[in-house]
Protein backbone atom coordinates (compact mmCIF):
# COMPACT_ATOMS: atom_id res chain seq x y z
CA UNK A 1 0.00 0.00 0.00
CA UNK A 2 2.53 2.38 0.91
CA UNK A 3 4.49 2.30 -1.86
CA UNK A 4 1.35 2.63 -4.29
CA UNK A 5 1.05 6.09 -2.33
CA UNK A 6 4.17 7.24 -2.80
CA UNK A 7 3.56 6.47 -6.66
CA UNK A 8 0.61 8.74 -6.47
CA UNK A 9 1.84 11.67 -4.66
CA UNK A 10 4.99 11.36 -7.65
CA UNK A 11 2.03 11.09 -10.06
CA UNK A 12 0.36 14.48 -8.63
CA UNK A 13 3.30 16.37 -8.08
CA UNK A 14 4.41 16.04 -11.89
CA UNK A 15 1.45 17.56 -12.86
CA UNK A 16 1.48 20.27 -11.00
CA UNK A 17 4.91 20.97 -12.26
CA UNK A 18 3.70 20.64 -15.72
CA UNK A 19 0.50 22.61 -15.19
CA UNK A 20 3.02 25.24 -13.94
CA UNK A 21 5.49 25.25 -16.46
CA UNK A 22 2.29 25.74 -18.98
CA UNK A 23 1.16 28.55 -16.96
CA UNK A 24 4.71 29.80 -17.28
CA UNK A 25 5.00 28.89 -20.61
CA UNK A 26 1.90 31.05 -21.66
CA UNK A 27 2.94 33.67 -19.88
CA UNK A 28 6.19 34.64 -21.52
CA UNK A 29 4.20 34.40 -25.13
CA UNK A 30 3.00 37.47 -25.24
CA UNK A 31 6.54 38.84 -24.54
CA UNK A 32 7.76 37.21 -27.90
CA UNK A 33 4.45 37.19 -29.84
CA UNK A 34 3.56 40.46 -32.64
CA UNK A 35 1.04 42.47 -31.48
CA UNK A 36 -1.16 40.48 -33.77
CA UNK A 37 -0.88 37.17 -32.37
CA UNK A 38 -1.15 38.11 -28.93
CA UNK A 39 -4.64 39.47 -29.86
CA UNK A 40 -5.31 35.90 -30.48
CA UNK A 41 -3.80 34.88 -27.36
CA UNK A 42 -6.14 37.21 -25.42
CA UNK A 43 -9.34 35.32 -27.24
CA UNK A 44 -8.01 31.76 -26.45
CA UNK A 45 -7.68 32.99 -23.23
CA UNK A 46 -11.00 34.43 -22.89
CA UNK A 47 -12.81 31.55 -24.22
CA UNK A 48 -11.26 28.92 -21.70
CA UNK A 49 -12.71 31.13 -19.21
CA UNK A 50 -15.78 31.38 -21.47
CA UNK A 51 -16.23 28.23 -22.84
CA UNK A 52 -15.34 26.84 -19.25
CA UNK A 53 -18.11 28.54 -17.41
CA UNK A 54 -20.67 26.83 -20.34
CA UNK A 55 -19.30 23.46 -19.85
CA UNK A 56 -19.58 23.63 -16.52
CA UNK A 57 -23.35 23.31 -16.89
CA UNK A 58 -23.62 21.31 -20.20
CA UNK A 59 -20.76 19.25 -19.10
CA UNK A 60 -21.13 18.67 -15.49
CA UNK A 61 -24.90 19.04 -14.76
CA UNK A 62 -26.11 17.69 -17.80
CA UNK A 63 -28.26 21.07 -18.85
CA UNK A 64 -28.13 21.80 -22.33
CA UNK A 65 -27.40 25.29 -22.06
CA UNK A 66 -27.28 27.32 -25.41
CA UNK A 67 -27.63 30.77 -24.24
CA UNK A 68 -23.82 31.68 -22.71
CA UNK A 69 -23.55 34.64 -25.33
CA UNK A 70 -26.65 36.34 -23.15
CA UNK A 71 -24.51 35.62 -19.29
CA UNK A 72 -20.96 37.02 -21.05
CA UNK A 73 -23.58 40.22 -22.42
CA UNK A 74 -24.72 40.90 -19.28
CA UNK A 75 -21.22 41.05 -17.94
CA UNK A 76 -19.73 42.92 -20.62
CA UNK A 77 -22.53 45.18 -20.43
CA UNK A 78 -22.58 45.96 -16.70
CA UNK A 79 -19.30 46.67 -17.19
CA UNK A 80 -19.33 49.14 -20.11
CA UNK A 81 -21.97 50.95 -18.43
CA UNK A 82 -20.80 51.48 -14.64
CA UNK A 83 -17.14 52.46 -15.41
CA UNK A 84 -18.61 54.98 -18.50
CA UNK A 85 -21.29 56.49 -16.40
CA UNK A 86 -19.52 56.75 -13.06
CA UNK A 87 -16.10 55.99 -13.65
CA UNK A 88 -16.13 53.40 -10.97
CA UNK A 89 -12.76 51.51 -10.65
CA UNK A 90 -12.86 48.30 -12.66
CA UNK A 91 -12.26 45.64 -10.39
CA UNK A 92 -15.44 45.44 -7.53
CA UNK A 93 -17.25 45.88 -11.73
CA UNK A 94 -15.35 42.87 -12.35
CA UNK A 95 -16.92 40.99 -9.72
CA UNK A 96 -20.46 42.81 -10.19
CA UNK A 97 -20.81 41.60 -13.69
CA UNK A 98 -20.28 38.30 -12.69
CA UNK A 99 -22.84 38.85 -9.89
CA UNK A 100 -25.58 40.56 -12.38
CA UNK A 101 -25.32 37.73 -14.61
CA UNK A 102 -25.47 34.70 -12.03
CA UNK A 103 -28.71 36.62 -11.07
CA UNK A 104 -30.12 36.35 -14.36
CA UNK A 105 -28.89 32.85 -15.03
CA UNK A 106 -30.96 32.42 -11.68
CA UNK A 107 -33.43 33.80 -13.12
CA UNK A 108 -33.42 31.79 -16.49
CA UNK A 109 -33.04 28.80 -14.47
CA UNK A 110 -36.29 29.07 -12.17
CA UNK A 111 -38.56 28.53 -15.29
CA UNK A 112 -36.59 26.05 -16.31
CA UNK A 113 -36.35 23.61 -13.50
CA UNK A 114 -39.78 21.95 -14.68
CA UNK A 115 -38.51 21.56 -18.30
CA UNK A 116 -35.89 19.41 -19.81
CA UNK A 117 -33.39 18.59 -22.85
CA UNK A 118 -34.49 20.52 -25.89
CA UNK A 119 -37.50 22.72 -24.14
CA UNK A 120 -34.98 23.96 -21.56
CA UNK A 121 -31.89 24.64 -24.51
CA UNK A 122 -34.96 26.51 -26.47
CA UNK A 123 -35.58 28.67 -23.09
CA UNK A 124 -31.94 29.37 -22.61
CA UNK A 125 -31.30 30.46 -26.43
CA UNK A 126 -34.74 32.26 -26.79
CA UNK A 127 -33.41 34.40 -23.02
CA UNK A 128 -29.98 34.92 -24.82
CA UNK A 129 -31.88 36.60 -27.39
CA UNK A 130 -34.09 38.81 -25.30
CA UNK A 131 -30.97 40.06 -23.39
CA UNK A 132 -29.07 40.82 -26.85
CA UNK A 133 -32.69 42.50 -28.10
CA UNK A 134 -32.84 44.75 -25.33
CA UNK A 135 -29.60 45.44 -25.51
CA UNK A 136 -30.24 46.48 -29.09
CA UNK A 137 -33.16 48.52 -28.19
CA UNK A 138 -33.03 50.33 -24.62
CA UNK A 139 -30.81 53.32 -26.31
CA UNK A 140 -30.28 55.46 -23.33
CA UNK A 141 -28.96 52.67 -21.08
CA UNK A 142 -26.80 50.86 -23.72
CA UNK A 143 -26.36 53.26 -26.39
CA UNK A 144 -28.41 50.73 -28.91
CA UNK A 145 -26.95 49.63 -31.98
CA UNK A 146 -24.12 52.67 -31.22
CA UNK A 147 -23.02 50.32 -28.78
CA UNK A 148 -20.60 51.88 -25.89
CA UNK A 149 -17.29 53.85 -26.96
CA UNK A 150 -14.61 54.64 -25.15
CA UNK A 151 -14.63 51.69 -22.08
CA UNK A 152 -11.79 53.02 -19.69
CA UNK A 153 -9.10 50.79 -19.61
CA UNK A 154 -8.45 48.48 -16.02
CA UNK A 155 -5.73 50.39 -14.07
CA UNK A 156 -3.74 48.54 -11.00
CA UNK A 157 -0.87 49.85 -9.08
CA UNK A 158 -1.31 53.50 -10.96
CA UNK A 159 -0.53 50.99 -14.00
CA UNK A 160 -3.01 51.08 -16.89
CA UNK A 161 -3.70 47.73 -18.53
CA UNK A 162 -3.85 49.21 -21.99
CA UNK A 163 -1.90 46.78 -24.35
CA UNK A 164 -3.09 43.34 -25.76
CA UNK A 165 0.17 41.91 -23.75
CA UNK A 166 -0.86 43.25 -20.50
CA UNK A 167 -4.55 42.13 -21.22
CA UNK A 168 -3.17 38.68 -22.00
CA UNK A 169 -1.73 38.11 -18.86
CA UNK A 170 -5.34 39.51 -17.08
CA UNK A 171 -7.08 36.90 -18.91
CA UNK A 172 -4.55 34.23 -18.06
CA UNK A 173 -4.93 35.08 -14.82
CA UNK A 174 -8.14 35.12 -14.72
CA UNK A 175 -8.46 31.94 -16.33
CA UNK A 176 -6.48 30.18 -13.83
CA UNK A 177 -8.43 31.07 -11.03
CA UNK A 178 -11.43 30.05 -12.97
CA UNK A 179 -9.50 26.29 -13.56
CA UNK A 180 -8.68 26.26 -9.78
CA UNK A 181 -12.17 27.74 -8.31
CA UNK A 182 -13.64 25.25 -10.58
CA UNK A 183 -11.55 22.34 -9.98
CA UNK A 184 -12.17 23.01 -5.68
CA UNK A 185 -15.67 22.91 -6.52
CA UNK A 186 -16.26 20.12 -8.98
CA UNK A 187 -14.37 18.05 -6.23
CA UNK A 188 -16.91 19.01 -3.16
CA UNK A 189 -20.05 17.60 -2.82
CA UNK A 190 -21.73 20.52 -4.79
CA UNK A 191 -19.51 19.38 -8.04
CA UNK A 192 -20.55 15.76 -7.28
CA UNK A 193 -24.27 16.56 -7.08
CA UNK A 194 -23.86 18.47 -10.44
CA UNK A 195 -22.48 15.18 -12.03
CA UNK A 196 -25.11 12.86 -9.90
CA UNK A 197 -28.05 14.96 -12.18
CA UNK A 198 -26.13 14.93 -14.61
CA UNK A 199 -26.16 10.65 -14.37
CA UNK A 200 -29.81 10.63 -13.25
CA UNK A 201 -31.55 13.50 -11.70
CA UNK A 202 -34.48 10.68 -10.47
CA UNK A 203 -31.95 8.87 -8.66
CA UNK A 204 -30.65 11.63 -8.05
CA UNK A 205 -33.40 13.09 -6.19
CA UNK A 206 -34.39 9.75 -4.64
CA UNK A 207 -30.80 9.80 -3.03
CA UNK A 208 -31.79 12.53 -1.38
CA UNK A 209 -29.82 15.69 -4.07
CA UNK A 210 -32.07 18.67 -4.05
CA UNK A 211 -32.51 18.79 -7.44
CA UNK A 212 -33.82 22.11 -7.80
CA UNK A 213 -31.28 23.60 -5.70
CA UNK A 214 -28.30 22.54 -7.38
CA UNK A 215 -29.52 23.38 -10.85
CA UNK A 216 -29.92 27.28 -10.01
CA UNK A 217 -26.66 26.93 -8.25
CA UNK A 218 -25.06 25.35 -11.23
CA UNK A 219 -26.62 27.67 -13.57
CA UNK A 220 -25.41 30.70 -11.29
CA UNK A 221 -22.31 29.40 -11.21
CA UNK A 222 -21.63 28.80 -14.92
CA UNK A 223 -23.31 32.41 -15.46
CA UNK A 224 -21.24 33.65 -13.16
CA UNK A 225 -17.89 33.06 -15.05
CA UNK A 226 -19.50 33.93 -18.55
CA UNK A 227 -19.85 37.43 -16.66
CA UNK A 228 -15.85 37.50 -15.82
CA UNK A 229 -15.20 36.82 -19.22
CA UNK A 230 -17.52 39.70 -20.52
CA UNK A 231 -16.63 41.80 -17.87
CA UNK A 232 -13.14 41.89 -19.13
CA UNK A 233 -14.07 41.99 -22.59
CA UNK A 234 -15.53 45.25 -22.92
CA UNK A 235 -12.37 47.68 -21.41
CA UNK A 236 -10.40 44.71 -23.60
CA UNK A 237 -11.88 46.49 -26.78
CA UNK A 238 -12.90 49.68 -25.52
CA UNK A 239 -16.32 49.43 -27.43
CA UNK A 240 -19.19 46.73 -27.48
CA UNK A 241 -22.39 46.37 -29.28
CA UNK A 242 -24.96 44.08 -29.19
CA UNK A 243 -23.55 42.52 -32.36
CA UNK A 244 -21.45 41.20 -30.56
CA UNK A 245 -23.77 38.58 -28.19
CA UNK A 246 -25.56 36.87 -30.81
CA UNK A 247 -26.44 33.18 -31.28
CA UNK A 248 -23.59 32.54 -33.40
CA UNK A 249 -21.62 34.03 -30.17
CA UNK A 250 -23.48 31.29 -28.43
CA UNK A 251 -23.27 28.63 -31.03
CA UNK A 252 -19.45 29.37 -31.21
CA UNK A 253 -18.86 28.59 -27.64
CA UNK A 254 -20.90 25.85 -27.38
CA UNK A 255 -18.56 24.35 -30.32
CA UNK A 256 -15.61 24.77 -28.39
CA UNK A 257 -16.93 22.68 -25.45
CA UNK A 258 -18.36 19.69 -28.28
CA UNK A 259 -14.94 19.78 -29.72
CA UNK A 260 -12.69 20.03 -26.51
CA UNK A 261 -14.91 17.51 -24.88
CA UNK A 262 -17.74 18.20 -22.68
CA UNK A 263 -17.28 17.32 -18.69
CA UNK A 264 -13.66 17.55 -18.67
CA UNK A 265 -11.86 20.56 -17.27
CA UNK A 266 -9.23 20.13 -20.28
CA UNK A 267 -11.81 19.46 -22.66
CA UNK A 268 -12.85 23.79 -23.37
CA UNK A 269 -9.12 25.05 -22.97
CA UNK A 270 -8.50 22.17 -25.91
CA UNK A 271 -11.82 23.48 -27.69
CA UNK A 272 -10.77 27.25 -27.37
CA UNK A 273 -7.37 26.64 -28.84
CA UNK A 274 -8.64 24.46 -31.85
CA UNK A 275 -11.58 26.50 -32.51
CA UNK A 276 -9.52 30.18 -32.62
CA UNK A 277 -6.67 29.25 -34.24
CA UNK A 278 -9.02 27.58 -36.87
CA UNK A 279 -10.90 30.93 -37.10
CA UNK A 280 -7.52 32.08 -38.14
CA UNK A 281 -6.32 29.88 -40.30
CA UNK A 282 -9.39 30.04 -41.99
CA UNK A 283 -10.00 34.00 -42.32
CA UNK A 284 -8.89 33.55 -45.93
CA UNK A 285 -11.92 31.96 -46.93
CA UNK A 286 -14.12 34.01 -45.24
CA UNK A 287 -17.44 32.64 -44.69
CA UNK A 288 -17.15 29.66 -45.94
CA UNK A 289 -14.88 28.73 -42.83
CA UNK A 290 -18.22 28.08 -41.09
CA UNK A 291 -18.70 25.02 -43.38
CA UNK A 292 -15.41 23.61 -42.03
CA UNK A 293 -16.73 24.32 -38.37
CA UNK A 294 -20.33 22.34 -39.51
CA UNK A 295 -18.03 19.70 -40.90
CA UNK A 296 -15.52 19.41 -37.99
CA UNK A 297 -18.68 19.50 -35.71
CA UNK A 298 -20.40 16.22 -37.45
CA UNK A 299 -16.73 14.46 -37.47
CA UNK A 300 -16.75 14.82 -33.96
CA UNK A 301 -20.07 13.26 -33.11
CA UNK A 302 -19.78 10.95 -35.22
CA UNK A 303 -15.77 9.87 -34.61
CA UNK A 304 -15.35 11.67 -31.18
CA UNK A 305 -18.75 12.44 -29.30
CA UNK A 306 -17.06 13.03 -26.03
CA UNK A 307 -14.48 15.31 -27.72
CA UNK A 308 -10.75 15.39 -28.32
CA UNK A 309 -10.14 15.34 -24.34
CA UNK A 310 -12.62 12.31 -24.39
CA UNK A 311 -12.70 9.60 -21.30
CA UNK A 312 -10.06 7.36 -23.70
CA UNK A 313 -7.63 10.19 -24.08
CA UNK A 314 -4.39 9.89 -21.73
CA UNK A 315 -2.27 12.51 -23.00
CA UNK A 316 -4.50 15.53 -22.00
CA UNK A 317 -6.40 14.22 -19.50
CA UNK A 318 -4.24 16.05 -16.52
CA UNK A 319 -6.43 18.57 -15.53
CA UNK A 320 -9.27 16.14 -16.92
CA UNK A 321 -12.05 14.52 -14.59
CA UNK A 322 -9.54 11.73 -14.29
CA UNK A 323 -7.19 13.18 -11.39
CA UNK A 324 -10.69 14.60 -10.27
CA UNK A 325 -11.44 11.20 -9.64
CA UNK A 326 -8.24 10.30 -8.70
CA UNK A 327 -7.84 13.30 -5.97
CA UNK A 328 -11.59 12.21 -4.82
CA UNK A 329 -10.62 8.70 -4.03
CA UNK A 330 -7.49 9.24 -2.47
CA UNK A 331 -9.83 11.85 -0.41
CA UNK A 332 -11.63 9.25 0.32
CA UNK A 333 -8.99 6.41 1.75
CA UNK A 334 -7.57 9.26 3.59
CA UNK B 1 -46.48 1.09 12.63
CA UNK B 2 -43.36 2.56 9.98
CA UNK B 3 -45.22 4.14 7.00
CA UNK B 4 -48.82 4.56 6.72
CA UNK B 5 -50.56 5.14 3.08
CA UNK B 6 -53.89 6.53 3.18
CA UNK B 7 -56.37 6.92 0.77
CA UNK B 8 -53.62 7.87 -1.38
CA UNK B 9 -55.30 8.62 -5.21
CA UNK B 10 -52.33 10.09 -7.79
CA UNK B 11 -53.29 11.29 -11.65
CA UNK B 12 -51.33 11.72 -14.28
CA UNK B 13 -52.73 14.28 -16.64
CA UNK B 14 -56.25 12.91 -17.11
CA UNK B 15 -55.51 9.54 -16.40
CA UNK B 16 -55.52 8.37 -12.90
CA UNK B 17 -53.01 5.80 -11.73
CA UNK B 18 -53.77 4.92 -7.99
CA UNK B 19 -57.60 5.53 -6.81
CA UNK B 20 -57.68 5.28 -2.38
CA UNK B 21 -54.87 2.96 -2.09
CA UNK B 22 -53.82 1.52 1.50
CA UNK B 23 -50.80 0.39 2.54
CA UNK B 24 -48.94 -0.24 6.24
CA UNK B 25 -45.56 -1.53 6.50
CA UNK B 26 -44.35 -2.28 10.28
CA UNK B 27 -40.86 -2.00 11.16
CA UNK B 28 -38.97 -5.01 10.19
CA UNK B 29 -41.09 -6.81 7.70
CA UNK B 30 -40.97 -6.82 3.96
CA UNK B 31 -44.33 -6.26 2.27
CA UNK B 32 -44.36 -6.76 -1.12
CA UNK B 33 -46.94 -4.75 -4.10
CA UNK B 34 -47.57 -6.94 -6.65
CA UNK B 35 -49.59 -6.53 -10.24
CA UNK B 36 -49.38 -6.35 -13.61
CA UNK B 37 -48.08 -3.68 -15.97
CA UNK B 38 -49.58 -0.53 -14.96
CA UNK B 39 -50.95 -1.49 -12.29
CA UNK B 40 -49.85 0.96 -10.14
CA UNK B 41 -47.16 -0.35 -8.61
CA UNK B 42 -44.33 2.13 -9.02
CA UNK B 43 -46.51 4.87 -9.00
CA UNK B 44 -47.00 4.10 -5.23
CA UNK B 45 -43.32 3.72 -4.63
CA UNK B 46 -42.89 7.04 -6.29
CA UNK B 47 -45.66 8.88 -4.35
CA UNK B 48 -43.79 7.59 -1.44
CA UNK B 49 -40.67 9.24 -2.30
CA UNK B 50 -41.87 12.44 -3.39
CA UNK B 51 -41.42 11.86 -7.18
CA UNK B 52 -44.92 12.43 -8.37
CA UNK B 53 -47.58 14.54 -7.16
CA UNK B 54 -50.53 13.13 -4.68
CA UNK B 55 -53.56 13.86 -6.00
CA UNK B 56 -55.16 12.87 -2.79
CA UNK B 57 -54.54 10.89 0.66
CA UNK B 58 -52.01 10.97 3.13
CA UNK B 59 -48.58 9.44 3.63
CA UNK B 60 -47.04 9.50 7.00
CA UNK B 61 -43.46 7.96 8.02
CA UNK B 62 -43.13 7.36 11.96
CA UNK B 63 -46.12 9.51 12.83
CA UNK B 64 -44.62 12.23 10.65
CA UNK B 65 -46.66 13.46 7.81
CA UNK B 66 -44.35 13.28 4.42
CA UNK B 67 -47.59 13.53 2.01
CA UNK B 68 -46.22 16.93 0.33
CA UNK B 69 -42.18 16.77 1.49
CA UNK B 70 -39.79 17.30 -1.31
CA UNK B 71 -38.24 13.74 -2.37
CA UNK B 72 -34.53 15.10 -0.57
CA UNK B 73 -36.16 15.67 2.59
CA UNK B 74 -37.65 12.39 2.63
CA UNK B 75 -34.65 10.59 1.74
CA UNK B 76 -33.49 12.49 4.62
CA UNK B 77 -35.93 11.14 6.96
CA UNK B 78 -34.70 7.35 6.11
CA UNK B 79 -36.74 6.37 3.23
CA UNK B 80 -34.14 4.72 0.52
CA UNK B 81 -36.06 4.47 -3.13
CA UNK B 82 -34.31 2.01 -5.54
CA UNK B 83 -35.69 2.59 -8.77
CA UNK B 84 -36.78 0.74 -11.70
CA UNK B 85 -34.58 -0.30 -14.40
CA UNK B 86 -31.37 0.25 -11.33
CA UNK B 87 -30.84 3.54 -12.68
CA UNK B 88 -26.88 3.64 -11.26
CA UNK B 89 -24.67 6.47 -12.55
CA UNK B 90 -23.38 5.14 -15.68
CA UNK B 91 -19.95 7.01 -15.95
CA UNK B 92 -19.50 7.13 -11.78
CA UNK B 93 -17.19 4.18 -10.76
CA UNK B 94 -19.14 1.84 -8.35
CA UNK B 95 -17.32 3.79 -5.39
CA UNK B 96 -18.58 6.94 -6.53
CA UNK B 97 -21.99 5.70 -6.74
CA UNK B 98 -21.40 4.49 -3.15
CA UNK B 99 -20.30 7.49 -1.80
CA UNK B 100 -23.70 9.62 -3.71
CA UNK B 101 -25.75 7.05 -1.50
CA UNK B 102 -24.70 8.41 1.41
CA UNK B 103 -25.42 11.92 0.51
CA UNK B 104 -29.00 11.27 1.97
CA UNK B 105 -28.39 10.65 5.39
CA UNK B 106 -26.60 14.19 6.65
CA UNK B 107 -25.77 12.74 9.97
CA UNK B 108 -23.28 10.11 8.62
CA UNK B 109 -19.79 10.87 9.42
CA UNK B 110 -16.49 10.05 7.49
CA UNK B 111 -16.16 7.05 9.64
CA UNK B 112 -19.89 5.70 9.38
CA UNK B 113 -19.47 5.88 5.49
CA UNK B 114 -16.28 3.99 5.26
CA UNK B 115 -17.98 1.69 7.51
CA UNK B 116 -21.15 1.21 5.43
CA UNK B 117 -19.29 0.51 2.44
CA UNK B 118 -17.51 -2.22 4.17
CA UNK B 119 -20.46 -3.74 4.86
CA UNK B 120 -21.78 -3.37 1.74
CA UNK B 121 -19.08 -5.35 0.51
CA UNK B 122 -19.34 -8.18 2.93
CA UNK B 123 -23.10 -8.02 1.30
CA UNK B 124 -22.04 -7.77 -1.89
CA UNK B 125 -18.45 -8.84 -2.71
CA UNK B 126 -18.94 -8.78 -5.96
CA UNK B 127 -18.70 -5.19 -5.86
CA UNK B 128 -15.64 -5.19 -4.30
CA UNK B 129 -13.73 -6.65 -7.23
CA UNK B 130 -15.30 -3.72 -9.39
CA UNK B 131 -14.55 -0.84 -6.99
CA UNK B 132 -12.87 1.14 -9.47
CA UNK B 133 -15.02 -0.03 -12.54
CA UNK B 134 -17.36 2.32 -14.04
CA UNK B 135 -20.94 1.52 -13.29
CA UNK B 136 -22.30 1.27 -16.77
CA UNK B 137 -19.43 -0.85 -17.53
CA UNK B 138 -21.42 -3.80 -14.97
CA UNK B 139 -23.67 -6.48 -15.66
CA UNK B 140 -27.53 -6.27 -15.48
CA UNK B 141 -27.46 -8.25 -11.99
CA UNK B 142 -24.12 -6.40 -10.85
CA UNK B 143 -25.70 -3.31 -11.66
CA UNK B 144 -28.90 -4.09 -9.44
CA UNK B 145 -26.46 -5.03 -6.92
CA UNK B 146 -25.21 -1.51 -7.17
CA UNK B 147 -28.59 0.24 -6.81
CA UNK B 148 -29.50 -2.08 -3.69
CA UNK B 149 -26.00 -0.95 -2.51
CA UNK B 150 -26.64 2.81 -2.65
CA UNK B 151 -30.35 2.86 -1.22
CA UNK B 152 -28.15 0.73 1.90
CA UNK B 153 -25.66 3.25 2.05
CA UNK B 154 -28.07 5.69 3.59
CA UNK B 155 -28.61 3.68 6.38
CA UNK B 156 -31.97 3.86 6.21
CA UNK B 157 -34.80 2.54 7.86
CA UNK B 158 -36.94 1.75 4.71
CA UNK B 159 -35.29 0.79 1.28
CA UNK B 160 -37.84 0.19 -0.71
CA UNK B 161 -36.88 -2.07 -3.99
CA UNK B 162 -38.64 -1.41 -7.14
CA UNK B 163 -38.61 -4.52 -9.29
CA UNK B 164 -34.97 -5.66 -8.86
CA UNK B 165 -35.48 -9.01 -11.02
CA UNK B 166 -36.30 -6.78 -14.15
CA UNK B 167 -34.37 -8.51 -17.25
CA UNK B 168 -32.11 -10.82 -15.12
CA UNK B 169 -31.34 -14.43 -15.53
CA UNK B 170 -33.17 -16.66 -13.05
CA UNK B 171 -30.05 -17.27 -11.01
CA UNK B 172 -29.26 -13.54 -10.57
CA UNK B 173 -33.01 -13.12 -9.49
CA UNK B 174 -32.60 -16.27 -6.65
CA UNK B 175 -29.09 -14.93 -5.62
CA UNK B 176 -31.23 -10.75 -5.22
CA UNK B 177 -33.85 -12.44 -3.03
CA UNK B 178 -31.60 -14.18 -1.19
CA UNK B 179 -30.12 -10.26 -0.13
CA UNK B 180 -33.53 -9.18 0.32
CA UNK B 181 -33.72 -11.42 3.34
CA UNK B 182 -30.26 -10.71 4.74
CA UNK B 183 -30.94 -6.89 4.34
CA UNK B 184 -34.15 -7.63 6.56
CA UNK B 185 -32.05 -9.77 9.26
CA UNK B 186 -29.91 -6.53 9.34
CA UNK B 187 -33.44 -4.92 10.82
CA UNK B 188 -34.56 -2.92 8.00
CA UNK B 189 -37.72 -2.66 6.58
CA UNK B 190 -38.28 -3.50 2.59
CA UNK B 191 -41.13 -2.53 0.60
CA UNK B 192 -40.67 -4.58 -2.14
CA UNK B 193 -42.41 -4.32 -5.89
CA UNK B 194 -42.85 -7.22 -8.01
CA UNK B 195 -43.79 -8.76 -11.16
CA UNK B 196 -42.42 -11.96 -10.06
CA UNK B 197 -45.10 -12.44 -7.57
CA UNK B 198 -44.23 -16.45 -6.54
CA UNK B 199 -40.59 -15.36 -5.72
CA UNK B 200 -42.04 -12.35 -3.83
CA UNK B 201 -44.65 -13.76 -2.02
CA UNK B 202 -42.09 -16.87 -0.80
CA UNK B 203 -40.06 -14.39 1.01
CA UNK B 204 -42.89 -11.19 2.09
CA UNK B 205 -44.05 -11.34 5.63
CA UNK B 206 -46.90 -10.01 3.99
CA UNK B 207 -48.41 -9.12 -0.05
CA UNK B 208 -50.68 -6.50 -1.45
CA UNK B 209 -52.10 -7.28 -4.97
CA UNK B 210 -52.36 -3.94 -6.76
CA UNK B 211 -55.07 -3.65 -9.82
CA UNK B 212 -55.30 -0.76 -12.20
CA UNK B 213 -54.81 1.68 -9.64
CA UNK B 214 -56.74 0.00 -6.16
CA UNK B 215 -55.65 -2.67 -3.78
CA UNK B 216 -57.58 -5.70 -4.52
CA UNK B 217 -56.59 -8.11 -1.73
CA UNK B 218 -54.40 -8.20 1.09
CA UNK B 219 -52.87 -11.21 3.48
CA UNK B 220 -49.50 -12.99 4.16
CA UNK B 221 -47.14 -13.97 1.66
CA UNK B 222 -48.10 -17.44 2.58
CA UNK B 223 -52.03 -16.51 2.60
CA UNK B 224 -51.56 -15.08 -1.00
CA UNK B 225 -49.85 -17.72 -2.67
CA UNK B 226 -52.22 -20.43 -1.69
CA UNK B 227 -55.33 -17.90 -2.78
CA UNK B 228 -56.90 -19.25 -6.14
CA UNK B 229 -57.32 -15.62 -7.59
CA UNK B 230 -53.92 -14.72 -6.88
CA UNK B 231 -53.13 -18.45 -8.69
CA UNK B 232 -54.93 -17.75 -11.68
CA UNK B 233 -53.50 -14.05 -12.23
CA UNK B 234 -49.94 -14.63 -11.75
CA UNK B 235 -48.84 -17.65 -10.97
CA UNK B 236 -49.62 -18.97 -14.17
CA UNK B 237 -51.43 -22.06 -12.08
Amino acid sequence: MKEKFALKDFVKKHSSIAILLAIVIVAVLPLIFKTSQTRILCRILMYVTLAGSLNLINGYSGQTCLGQAGFFAVGAYTTAILITRFHISFWPLLLLSGIMAALIGVLIALPILRMKGIYLSMVTLGASEIIRTIALNWQSVTGGAFGIKNITRPQIFGLTIDTPQKFAWLFLIVACIFLFVSKRVLSSRIGRAWMAIREGELAAASLGVEVAKYKILNFAYGAFWAGIAGSIYAPYLRYIDSSAFTLDEGFNILSMIVIGGQGTLAGPIVGAVVVNLLTEALRAISNWRYVVYAGLLIFMMWKRPRGLVGENSQVTMVTGEKSIKKNRRKGAVK
Amino acid sequence: MLLSIRDLSVNYGRISALRGVNIDINKGEIVTIIGSNGAGKSTTLMSVSGLVQKADGIVTFKEKDITNMPADKIAKLGIAHVPEGRRVFPSFTVYENLLAGARGNPSLKKTDIDRLIEEQFVLFPRLKERIKQAAGSLSGGEQQMLAIARGLMMDPELIMLDEPSLGLAPIIIEEIFKLILRIKEQGKTVLLIEQNASLALSIADRGYVLEVGEVTLTGTGKELLGNEDVKKAYLGA
